[in-house]
């Protein structure tokens, strides 16, 4: 089950170059454990310690931010879009 | 163009524009230099003030980060010995609608629960705010708070401000003159203080704020006596 996991170019460095990687997993924390075994530099910058997702990283399943669904335990399925976003803006 | 969503959808937008395009946006890629330059604020409030520090300051929370190089501003000028005396008390605003971080410092703790924004106050509007923690932090370790205002009342804020100022400022201008009220209300700003507000956009940006606010300029004849009978308690 090929799920689009797209990275900024900053955390793109870690994952051999690429910017759009295929991930596999039932949940989005899933996904993020299997792209996290295979790039093991970018995987600190993915979640913390604990797994979970840091305040300062946006996931966004498709078009809406994961933290308004169900965090790392939200369900993906074939042909979604994650995406991973620096949380920064505004004064 | 305009994008249709909350500022946290744009700012998604920017992000990736960004990222993929090299565009440099100073919310998002050049953000080490608009933090730096948002420190200057401080320098310019102690400046302003004959190089003296004011006991409290007043501004709106956005994504959070104005607060913290508030207080990074003050503490640089007192390190390099160009003002002396305590730090200011720092206080944040939000509109009700969207205030995160006012909630994480009513509740306390560590962990800022994003919310989605409900306001007018657009400029502002971040429902998770990434300097959000360490604001309410500056805000705790300076001895501060925050308050949420409600619609009428951040519009209420831009209306003070203009009469009583003559500057017009847009909605989160009026959420920082609503939250220092409440504040004084509450006894949060005490009658010894000298505040700060920090009033940080024109009103021009947010004409819509006021639209059905203000009563609509009269229409006269081109007669004297038609000016005089309309503004005669006036001249």
């Amino acid at each position: 089950m090929a799920i689009t996991f797209s990275l900024p170019t900053v955390l793109a460095r870690l994952a051999d170059g690429q910017a759009t990687l295929e991930g596999t997993g039932d949940t989005l924390g899933a996904v993020v454990a299997e792209i996290a075994g295979r790039y093991p530099r970018l995987a600190p910058r993915l979640r913390d310690e604990a797994g979970g997702p840091y305040p300062f990283v946006t996931y966004y399943l498709n078009d809406e931010d994961i933290r308004f669904r169900n965090g790392f335990a939200t369900p993906v399925g074939e042909g979604d879009e994650i995406t991973v976003v620096a949380a920064i803006a505004g004064g | 163009m305009r994008v249709r969503g909350t500022y946290d959808d744009v700012n998604r937008l920017c992000s990736q524009v960004a990222d993929r395009y090299g565009w440099g946006l100073v919310n998002i890629n050049l953000r080490g230099y608009y933090g730096e330059g948002s420190k200057t604020m401080a320098f310019e409030i102690a400046e302003q003030l004959g190089w003296r520090l004011p006991t409290a300051v007043v501004a709106p929370m956005a994504g959070g980060s104005l607060l913290t190089k508030l207080e990074k501003g003050f503490r640089e000028f007192t390190e390099a010995g160009l003002v002396s005396g305590a730090a200011p008390r720092l206080y944040g605003g939000q509109a009700s609608g969207c205030a995160p971080i006012v909630h994480l410092v009513e509740r306390g703790g560590d962990t800022l629960v994003p919310v989605v924004p409900d306001t007018i106050a657009r400029s502002i509007a971040i429902g998770n705010p990434a300097d959000g923690r360490f604001a309410a932090g500056a805000i705790r370790a300076t001895g501060g708070w925050a308050a949420g205002v409600s619609e009428t009342a951040l519009v209420d804020g831009i209306k003070l401000l203009a009469e009583t100022t003559g500057v017009f400022t847009e909605t989160a201008g009026g959420v920082t003159v609503a939250a220092a009220l409440v504040l004084a209300e509450s006894g949060r700003l005490r009658p010894e203080d000298e505040v700060v507000l920090c009033i940080t956009g024109n009103g021009l940006k947010t004409v819509e704020a006021l639209q059905g606010a203000l009563p609509d300029a009269p229409i006269i004849a081109p007669r004297i006596r038609d000016l005089e009978a309309q503004y005669g308690h006036h001249l």
